[in-house]
């Protein structure tokens, strides 16, 4: 699925920029949410469902659109185990984009709570309501969360050493904005 | 070594400086945020934590509220509550209700006459899939004025410092007429016989926009006849439940809705200051309750009265409790609903 390309197309970096933003933030409000008893909780999970589930809508969009444009192959003198680390951790990305949003979701609906997005404008309950599966859910929701934040400090990481110790045009794939390539 | 290959391993190693440096302020503010660096924030967790009785919390219960009986019925909206929000729980009609009557004490296992103060949890849903709900209790004012100092309150409570509850009511004078309503207020052998208020004001909104602040109450149509403590206590710990169960099987039981609505300047923020007498009240429908199960395995076992989940037409206000509530009813809810195992579903003579 890799193209001779240098960098990820215009629509994917431009995904990948956006939905880090999101994403950041989703786990940012969700850590903040929980662990407040001001009026904030609640303007902060209004954010939370409706942009969780634009995360969902996005990370199916993505999926679609890198199986269409492949990506850029990674460079030939990185180390296997580096290469293989890489793959690994976009697939896990694009597993988590898609499987948080659906846990939340579904045990929202396992605790049949109404999933409202906005005002009159609600989520149908995709689980009857059960407890044991509300734990499952919540359980999962609450790791994966954790899990994901921890890849993402990796990713973030990873592509800093790429940019500024290899400097091997990896970074500059992904670069939101066209990078001299430094080498 | 030359002079070159040393310059770019300090550029190097100054290059992993900044990667570790970015990473762990990320990490950090991950950290802040979520207040594991302020062990002072009052979280969730901890107002749940303090509402355990001391032998520790009753596991697979209600955190508080703990004692309580399911019901269903119906809610029969009269239309008039339309002109002060667009809910479709206020067009006329019959909804469907789920709740719970219960008594506020964190104990499942606490004598009825325990309890000063009773709840009611309400569902009303209509079948375009709007859901309201609303916990509501026995005093006509709450103990005090803000989520911390309920927090306050727990912490004195349950202090074995003597002096802990002098300085709390010292530093909360709002405490005082609770305490004036729970000696003075007369006792009722009936659930049926409670009025429930919602205490904590909401925001109503009309077809046109406009919004409305109001508290609303349930009052019972039964009339009340009066009980001492003693005398109660004496028809047994568990007296209210099997009453309530008796009496609807007998024939439903109602209560009223009844909306008031806010002046300009009513304290709306404040749950522990009642507003004056004379606000504007409507009365927007009719309680019906019908059918009275156990617990164990009732309809409202696993159902979260949290007061922040309204209709399109109802916003939270100025009032800090609902927030807080809704925080600490999941943190409850999370625990409870993860702790089946420890409460058996086919106990206290439920149907399977
Ligand atoms: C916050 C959440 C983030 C997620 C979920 C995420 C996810 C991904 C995924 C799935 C890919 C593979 C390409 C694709 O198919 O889209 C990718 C590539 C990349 N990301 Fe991120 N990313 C995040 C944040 C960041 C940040 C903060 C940086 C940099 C500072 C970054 C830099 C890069 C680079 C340079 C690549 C291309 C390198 C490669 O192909 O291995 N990402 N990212
Ligand atoms: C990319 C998507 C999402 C991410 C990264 C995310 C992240 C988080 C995080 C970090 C927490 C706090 C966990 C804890 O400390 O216990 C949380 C809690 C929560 N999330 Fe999400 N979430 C996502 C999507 C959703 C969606 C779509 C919904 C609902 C529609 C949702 C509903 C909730 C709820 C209700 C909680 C509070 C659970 C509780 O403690 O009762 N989340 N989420
Ligand atoms: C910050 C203040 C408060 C805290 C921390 C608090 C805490 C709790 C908790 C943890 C529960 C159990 C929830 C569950 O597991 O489903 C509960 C139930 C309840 N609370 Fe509160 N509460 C507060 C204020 C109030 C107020 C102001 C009222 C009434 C106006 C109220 C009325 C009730 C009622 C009626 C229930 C039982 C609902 C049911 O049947 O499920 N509470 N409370």
């Amino acid at each position: 699925m890799t193209v001779a390309r240098q960098r990820f197309t215009v629509l994917q970096r431009a995904l990948h920029w956006l939905m880090a933003v999101c994403i950041l933030a989703m786990l940012f409000i969700g850590v903040g949410m929980v662990s407040t008893l001001t009026p904030k909780y609640l303007t902060l999970v209004q954010i939370h469902k409706p942009l969780g589930i634009a995360i969902l809508v996005l990370a199916l969009i993505r999926l679609g659109v890198r199986l269409r444009d492949g990506a850029p192959a990674l460079p030939s003198d990185l180390p296997e185990p580096m290469k293989l680390a890489a793959h690994l951790s976009h697939y896990i990305f694009y597993a988590l984009m898609i499987v948080m949003p659906l846990l939340g979701w579904a045990m929202l609906s396992a605790a049949s709570y109404p999933v409202v997005l906005f005002g009159s404008w609600h989520l149908p309950s995709i689980l009857p309501l059960n407890d044991g599966l509300h734990t499952l859910l919540w359980n999962a929701h609450h790791y994966l969360a954790f899990v994901f934040f921890a890849l993402i400090l990796l990713h973030l990481a990873a592509a800093l050493f790429h940019a500024l110790v290899r400097r091997d045009g990896v970074f500059a794939t992904m670069a939101p904005i066209s990078m001299r390539k430094v080498k | 070594m030359p002079q070159s290959i040393l310059s770019e391993m300090r550029a190097k190693i100054g290059s992993l400086i900044v990667i570790a440096v970015i990473v762990g302020a990320s990490a950090a503010a991950f950290a802040y945020t979520a207040g594991w660096l302020t062990p002072g924030r009052l979280t969730p967790v901890k107002v749940v934590d303090a509402l355990a009785p001391p032998g520790g919390p009753a596991l697979g219960h209600r955190r508080n509220h703990a004692k309580g009986i399911c019901f269903t019925g119906a809610f029969q909206s009269n239309g008039a509550g339309a002109s002060l929000s667009t809910a479709t729980a206020f067009a006329a009609g019959h909804y469907p209700v789920i709740g719970r009557f219960n008594l506020a004490i964190a104990s499942p296992d606490a004598a009825d006459v325990t309890a000063r103060v009773r709840g009611m949890g309400l569902q009303i849903a209509t079948p375009n899939g709007q859901v309201w709900r609303s916990a509501m209790i026995t005093a006509p004012i709450f103990p005090v004025s803000t989520p911390q100092d309920f927090y306050d309150l727990l912490r004195a409570s349950g202090s074995k410092d003597p002096n802990a509850m002098k300085t709390f009511v010292a530093a909360n004078p709002e405490f005082g007429n609770f305490v004036q309503w729970a000696t003075t207020a007369p006792w009722t052998s009936s659930y049926a016989e409670d009025r429930f208020n919602s205490l904590d004001s909401f925001i109503f909104v009309d077809g046109s926009g406009q919004h409305q602040v109001v508290r609303w109450s349930l009052i019972p149509i039964a009339s009340l006849v009066p009980i001492s403590p003693g005398d109660l206590a004496k028809r047994g710990p568990n007296y209210l439940e099997s009453e309530i169960a008796d009496r609807v099987g007998k024939a439903p039981q109602s209560w009223t809705l009844a909306v008031t609505v806010a002046n300009a300047g009513d304290q709306t923020d404040d749950p522990s200051k009642a507003w004056p007498a004379d606000r504007r009240t409507i009365a927007v429908g009719t309680l019906v309750v019908q059918q009275v199960e156990p617990e164990a395995n009732g309809p409202c076992r696993d159902i979260n009265f949290d007061p922040t989940v309204l209709p399109a037409g109802m916003m939270t206000s100025n009032d800090p409790f609902p927030a807080a509530r809704s925080a600490a009813y999941a943190v409850s809810y999370d625990r409870r609903t993860a702790e089946a195992a420890d409460y058996p579903r086919t106990a206290t003579g439920g149907t399977p």
